[in-house]
């Protein structure tokens, strides 16, 4: 998740982690943007160009690396980030139906994004709690041997849950 | 507190030896006591940390922080059960215990002196409540070698590491000061890779120590990327010293200064178990500089992987600790030469390194004579699917598949027939029941169309569709294709589609053939494994559930009724006519007059099955 700060403030705490560790070139590259993410939340263009000039490495490498590896994200993610696991032993216990539901009531695709900016949709391969399959985790709350008829129930947490805190 | 020298560590060791005394007794000595709370990752996800805290709470509250302690711990293995505490020394075993329970295990089990009825594990084979784990079923034939410290230990304390004999295997290498003679102890305990591949450990150390270079690199494979998969996540949450010992070992064995650990960026925990057990490592004079005053340099650096399956792949892998995309090169030469920045290069995977330092202690001949022929030592398993029994274990190789999967792992749950056993993740295949008595070794799993794998075995029954399960893979393996070479990158994605196609009913005996011949292309002309190996489950499946394929492309039916294009909804003569279901479908496509059978029209029925949901007496059902 985005950090709260204002951008100024995170470009400021990047270099500090850059050179604090004295990373410099492209062995550093991947710990760099997973910092970068942790901070921004996720990768945008101009930040890739940013980490290029810092780590002294052209703006392609960057990219392509960003482009590869499936955990750095291009674009903003949800308030809620929901992870749905479809690892082989939650497979064959209805993760793919799981995995349904939340699309038809959240409305978007897997790797998408609600348009309110609510919810993050995403699979994981195996969390490594395969005793309570299907497993899906929301931000950092897991929800063990859930089947398709519960995601209604444990989306409406999230939605009451966000209009609470806007309240408050 | 620094360690000087190798007698001080031994001097350590003796004086922290009383650490785990508690754990170790055999009988019940005296009133103190030490509760064990599984801190894995199964066991974490059902609020086992909650757990932890409530029972510290109530130890204070009632008064007994001089008698008793609770403590986290590696993982026990028995994830269907968690979350899981085992109390010394009477060595009560709870399961699925509650933050809730913690009051009464502290009033009626820790003061009271009699363990709670109803938290104990209820033995099948004998229909009997059993307090310790060495009566369950599901302990009796495991082997503990790699998990040894998982459930004893505490993974972020040191001092109770060295306590378990940790690092002497280590100092005793150090002080034997022979790397030649570290390298051929691994080849004559027959240890091989636990990655999947099987390669025999010691030759490969053997090959990085004799290859020129001032630089070289040990790496620990922790990419454990299995959809399925989760024993090195299990081991680096439960016991990481001894794969920083192991690395330490492998450093002074090829000659090299610094260790990689490879990990993926999705294991939190272990991550921070690791860190932890290097900083602690650090200060003890344990890794860093002059090394127990050896003169023997090694220091280890974690490195994040980024969601990439590929990356697991070896080459892949240094790629990706180059700070570059992860794609294999051709191992024209071998890593042991040429490996990491160009330099030789050593990679061993998780499970690996942690069975070495106790290879070390006990000797080759004792770990040699653990297994068959072929395959010496332990496996673990992730035992995951349709078990009873979901878990983690430890078996000596050579241990049938039927021992596993229905004396350890219990069987199926709810009377349902085995169907298949798959091993070996997106790269392996599926396993039926006629090879349930193989016995587990490399070589027997590869005769039989699977393979060893990193240790994933999903257990699938009569429900299960064997093709939409060789979609799942190939699914997988497509997404997951690096790109870089075309069998891998094309063939993965025409094997989907006609997978696909067959399991919407659109399948010609055609496809079946152009399945097999294009299978066959991608295994010999792919560049790294994952290519090489990603048509695996597609062509078990055809071998062994020839049948279920036909049925797709010939019958047009499913008959495990999982694929839904090929799903027929009907209503049968139970029908009360209460029109309810012609009500609720949302294509209209039921007809019927009312208190008469009603009739689905299948060419208009887009088998949603609400009508299945909205009956009130089960009448209509699919086939």
């Amino acid at each position: 998740m985005a950090c709260q700060c204002n951008n100024e403030e995170c470009f400021i705490e990047l270099d500090k982690f850059i050179e604090e560790r004295n990373l410099t070139g492209e062995s550093s590259l991947i710990q760099v943007l997973h910092q970068a993410q942790h901070l921004f939340g996720y990768l945008p263009r101009n930040l890739q160009v940013y980490v290029a000039k810092k780590l002294n490495i052209p703006i392609a490498k960057v990219y392509g690396v960003v482009t590869f590896y499936t955990f750095f994200s291009e674009t903003p993610r949800g308030e809620n980030v929901i992870q749905v696991c479809l690892g082989t032993g939650c497979f064959v216990k209805g993760a793919d139906k799981v995995m349904l539901s939340f699309e038809s009531e959240l409305e978007i695709k897997q790797g998408e994004t609600t348009a309110d900016n609510q919810f993050t949709l995403s699979a994981v391969r195996c969390v490594g709690a395969c005793g309570l399959a299907p497993v899906v985790i929301i931000n950092e709350k897991v929800y063990g041997h859930v089947q398709s008829e519960d995601v209604k129930g444990i989306l409406e947490n999230y939605i009451v849950g966000e209009i609470t805190t806007q309240t408050a | 507190m620094k360690i000087n020298s190798i007698t001080e560590l031994r001097k350590l060791h003796t004086e922290k030896l009383p650490l785990l005394a508690l754990r170790q007794a055999e009988a019940h000595v005296g009133k103190e006591r030490v509760i064990m709370v599984c801190g894995g990752t199964g066991c974490h996800s059902a609020s086992s940390k909650e757990l932890l805290e409530e029972l510290q709470k109530e130890i204070k509250a009632q008064g007994v922080s001089e008698l008793v302690e609770a403590k986290a711990t590696g993982c026990f293995g028995f994830c269907a059960e968690g979350p899981i505490i085992r109390i010394f020394p009477d060595d009560v075993f709870y399961i699925k215990v509650q933050p809730s329970d913690a009051n009464r295990i502290i009033k009626d089990h820790i003061i009271g002196g009699s363990p709670i009825d109803d938290l104990l594990f209820l033995e099948p084979t004998i229909n009997e409540k059993v307090k310790t784990m060495h009566e369950m079923s599901f302990y009796k034939k495991q082997m503990r070698i790699a998990l040894r410290n998982c459930g004893i230990i505490d993974p972020e304390n040191i001092d109770e590491y060295i306590a378990a004999k940790g690092y002497l295997a280590l100092a005793q290498v150090l002080e034997q000061n022979k790397p030649e003679a570290v390298s051929q102890l691994l080849i004559d305990s027959g240890l091989r890779g636990r990655g999947g591949a099987g390669f025999p450990t010691g030759l490969k150390w053997e090959a990085t120590r004799k290859a020129k270079g001032d630089v070289k690199y040990v790496i620990c494979n922790a990419d454990e990327g299995d959809p399925g998969a989760f024993m090195d996540r299990s081991l680096l949450e439960g016991d990481p010293h001894s794969v920083l010992e192991a690395l330490a070992i492998a450093g002074f064995c090829i000659g090299s200064d610094t260790g990689f650990i490879y990990i993926r960026a999705e294991y939190p925990l272990a991550i921070h178990r690791l860190e932890v057990a290097i900083a602690q490592a650090k200060e003890a004079g344990l890794l860093g500089e002059n090394i127990l005053g050896t003169g023997f340099n090694f220091d280890i650096k974690i490195k994040y992987g980024a969601g990439a399956f590929v990356c697991g792949e070896e080459t892949a892998l240094m790629r990706s600790i180059e700070g570059s995309r992860g794609e294999p090169f051709n191992k024209k030469v071998f890593p042991s030469e040429s490996g990491l920045w160009q330099k030789p290069t050593c990679t061993n995977n998780v499970e690996t390194l942690a069975n070495i330092p106790v290879i070390f202690l006990n000797g080759a001949d004792w770990y040699n004579k653990i297994g068959t022929e072929r395959s010496k030592g332990t496996k673990v398993f992730a035992l995951g699917g349709k078990i009873k029994n979901v878990g983690l274990v430890e078996v000596p190789m050579g241990t049938t598949l039927r021992e596993i999967i229905f004396e350890i792992g219990g069987g199926i749950p709810n009377d349902r027939q085995f169907k298949a056993a798959q091993t070996g993740g997106p790269s392996g295949g599926v396993i039926a029941a006629e090879f349930l008595d193989t016995p587990i070794e490399y070589e027997s799993l590869i005769e039989i169309g699977s393979m060893m794998g990193s240790g994933g075995m999903i257990v699938l029954d009569e429900d299960n569709c064997m093709v939409n399960i060789a979609k799942f893979y190939l699914e997988f393996t497509c997404e997951e294709s690096c790109g870089k070479c075309t069998p891998c990158r094309i063939g993965t994605t025409r094997l989907l589609e006609i997978l696909d196609k067959i399991t919407k009913g659109k399948g010609t005996l055609k496809d079946l053939e152009t399945l097999n011949d294009l299978s066959n292309v991608i295994k010999d002309a792919s560049l790294c494994g994952l290519g090489k190996t990603a048509p695996n489950p597609v062509l078990s499946t055809l071998k062994y559930f020839n049948d279920e394929y036909m049925a797709h492309v010939v019958d047009k039916k499913c008959p495990a009724g999982v694929c839904k294009d090929l799903l027929q909804v009907t209503i049968t003569d139970k029908c009360i006519g209460c029109t309810k279901c012609a009500r609720i479908c949302p294509v209209q496509c039921i007809d019927g007059k009312v208190k008469e059978q009603h009739i689905i029209d299948q060419d208009k029925c887009i088998k949603c099955q609400a009508c299945i949901a909205a009956c009130p007496v089960q009448a209509i059902t699919t086939i």
